[in-house]
């Protein structure tokens, strides 16, 4: 529609403090800015306590901001309460009313909205043909596995058609093969009803799978916003590359800034190698260098015209798809360097044995220059 | 070794043949297990009810003796409107007492289900106090402040409100509010076990989806509640129906209720077999009532709003 604004979701310099017991205060959310396009699947993404429940409960209304603005469909919200915002929740317990049925579930939204009852009727039906339970109506919510009631809560609030709907770790309390399925199920629905999603979830894989973008959250701060390709490839701090995946960092100090790459000199290696760097650099100051498992090339000979780093191989871990080797380097630096198995075969001449010697290449294009904290 | 053996048991060797069938019978296994709460029950309920129930049926002899002639003479001089009165009364009294001790001890049970989890037990606290005191001890209390020259009376007077005393003592007001005073904490418990148990982000998910608090509480709160309401009155309801010493103490002689009606008849008039058969009819008519309200109160969510 042309006439929405482009965002769904603003938050303007959010902070919410919340009182200790101790008699102190804590900062749930500390001055985070984040712009939720029309239409996007978008996901706050972070440890227990990083602040990214607090964000989407602000968003609901259930709490509201200490400083700063949160925009709705480009109004302020303000001091709004829920039941007036044009936005919907799927609680993390579900919160389904439990002396209802499924259907009065569904339906209790739209009867709040005083709509008569065969349309109700009608679009309970629809709402519930959706996600796939449209048989099941009359049960009772005790009556549901973890998955139905699951959709169930989903269903009440997508029967609102919300401006934006929020989702507080909805899969947190299923088994991993049903979550993985419902995480595919969860963005065809997102697609097909084309409302905003707002995600919270602690679960990286989870967040990388379904959002169109993502806010890594840390002690109250949004560190990163970009697509899962971008937090992936490209993390801006320590933090997210570390939280984002798995790799291996290095301490080093800045040599020399040379165009796109930084050169830095890794003590623990006695190296100096090429990397991207991901912040203001200045020559001479200490930073990390961050290399994902899978980036490393390891070979038994060194590559010619690459910086080669003669290692020994301290243990490998044969997972199928891939073998995780574990090698050591120059003063004690341990790195993990993931091998995928291309070829199948039981010859164990091709798989990397521990005591080896090898040689591990860093390709600059692949080696990130963080600043240190 | 080829037998299959289904109970441990079945190795042991017994000395006597029956008491094997007795140990390995999943039947006598099962009574032997339920057989405290069974003896207990059998001695402290059923014995007793058995006694009341044979003595219900027999007749006062001329010393207040019982005569162990079978006969239906106790129910019917029952039916005398006097009695079928005083009954009548008894329920009144019990129901108003159940329907104030739920209008007053609602809003006290979600407030204590609301406070922080410090004050909550303090103040469950100070509703258990007066348990320590003697029941008797405190409706003289209630004497006290009631009675014509009672404290109640002297502030009103004091502060001009009133001019002569109010004569609330030995009245069935006077009943009504010993008896709500008695029967508020065994209202106020269970419900607050029952609000306590809502969880708050069902009254989100209300508002949520655009509930206002009011009728957020009355969809959601209420209906959850019920439960604790149920058991409460069950607890108000029934010692209510019996109760002799509040009508006795602060009604004076006017009001008497079927409790003081038993009660006179073991102690004063010395005519068990009468007694009890009055003790059969307040029995099987809190029986019925306790039923029709918990049947209808079931039902009760769907009726809601």
């Amino acid at each position: 529609m042309a006439s929405e604004p482009e965002y769904a979701v603003e938050m303007r310099d959010v902070v919410k403090r919340f009182p200790t017991p101790e008699g102190g205060e804590v900062f749930a959310v500390n001055h985070v800015s984040i712009q939720i396009k029309q239409g996007e699947f978008f996901s706050l993404l972070g440890p227990s306590g990083c602040g990214k429940t607090t964000s989407l409960r602000m968003i609901a209304g259930f709490e509201w901001p200490t400083s700063g603005e949160i925009y709705i469909d480009g109004n302020p919200a303000g001091r709004t309460p829920p039941f007036l915002r044009r936005v919907n929740t799927v609680f993390q317990s579900y919160a389904l009313f439990q002396h209802m049925t499924v259907f009065q579930n569904v339906a209790f939204g739209l009867e709040m909205e005083k709509i008569p009852k065969p349309e109700i009727r009608r679009r309970v039906g629809e709402v519930l043909e959706m996600v796939q339970m449209g048989n099941l109506g009359g049960r009772k919510p005790k009556q549901l596995s973890g998955g139905q009631q699951q959709r169930v809560a989903l269903a009440r609030a997508l029967i609102k058609k919300p401006a934006v709907l929020l989702l507080d770790e909805p899969l947190g309390a299923l088994d991993l093969k049903l979550r993985k399925e419902m995480q595919l199920e969860l963005k065809a629905l997102q697609m097909d009803v084309g409302i905003t999603f707002v995600y919270v979830t602690h679960d990286q894989g989870e967040a990388l799978t379904m959002s169109d973008r993502i806010a890594v959250m840390n002690r109250g701060e949004a560190l990163q916003v970009g697509s899962p390709v971008e937090i992936y490839e490209r993390p801006n701090c320590r933090f997210v590359a570390d939280f984002i995946g798995e790799s291996n960092f290095v301490p080093g100090t800045v040599k020399s800034l040379d165009g796109e790459f930084v050169r830095v000199y890794l003590p623990n290696l006695d190296l100096e190698v090429s990397g991207l760097p991901q912040a203001q650099l200045s020559t001479g100051e200490a930073v990390v260098v961050s290399v994902r498992p899978e980036k490393i090339r390891l070979t038994d000979q060194p590559v010619v015209n690459q910086a080669n780093i003669p290692a020994r191989v301290m243990n490998t871990v044969y997972i199928g798809s891939d073998t995780s080797v574990i090698i050591e380097a120059g003063k004690g630096v341990r790195l993990k360097v993931w091998e995928q198995n291309k070829i199948s075969t039981l010859d164990p001449r091709a798989y990397y044995t521990r005591g080896q010697e090898v040689y591990a290449t860093l390709f600059p294009e692949n080696t990130l220059v963080l600043p240190e904290v | 070794m080829t037998t299959t053996t289904t109970s441990p048991l079945a190795k042991k060797k017994y000395r006597l043949p029956f008491l094997k069938k007795v140990r390995e019978n999943p039947a006598t296994q099962g009574f032997t297990l339920i057989s405290p709460s069974l003896i207990y029950l059998g001695i402290f309920l059923l014995l007793p009810l058995v006694l009341v129930v044979i003595l219900s049926f027999m007749t006062r002899g001329p010393y207040g003796n019982v005569v162990y002639r079978i006969n239906l003479d106790n129910y019917v001089r029952l039916i005398d409107p006097l009695y079928l009165r005083t009954l009548g009364y008894s329920v009144y009294t019990a129901a108003f007492t159940t329907v104030a001790t739920i209008i007053i001890g609602y809003p006290l049970a979600y407030y204590i289900a609301r406070v922080p989890y410090r004050q909550r037990s303090l103040l469950l606290f100070l509703i258990l106090v007066p348990f320590w005191t003697n029941f008797i001890i405190r409706i003289y209390a209630w004497i006290m402040i009631l009675r014509n020259e009672g404290f109640l009376n002297s502030l009103l007077q004091n502060l001009g409100i009133t001019q002569a005393p109010l004569e609330i003592l030995y009245t069935p007001t006077a009943v009504l509010i010993g008896m709500v005073y008695e029967f508020l904490p065994f209202m106020v418990l269970p419900l607050y076990t029952s609000l306590e148990k809502v969880d708050l982000s069902l009254l989100e998910a209300a508002a949520d989806l655009g509930a206002r608090p009011l009728k957020a509480f009355l969809r959601v709160t209420l209906p959850l509640s019920i439960p604790g309401m149920i058991a409460g009155s069950i607890l108000v309801f029934i010692p209510a129906m019996g109760m002799f010493v509040v009508p006795d103490l602060m009604g004076g002689a006017k009001t008497v209720l079927v409790g003081n009606l038993i009660r006179n008849q073991f102690l004063t008039s010395r005519d068990w077999p009468f007694g009890a058969a009055a003790s059969m009819l307040l029995l099987i008519l809190t029986l019925v009532l306790t039923l029709v309200y918990t049947r209808k109160a079931g039902f009760g969510e769907e009726f809601l709003v």
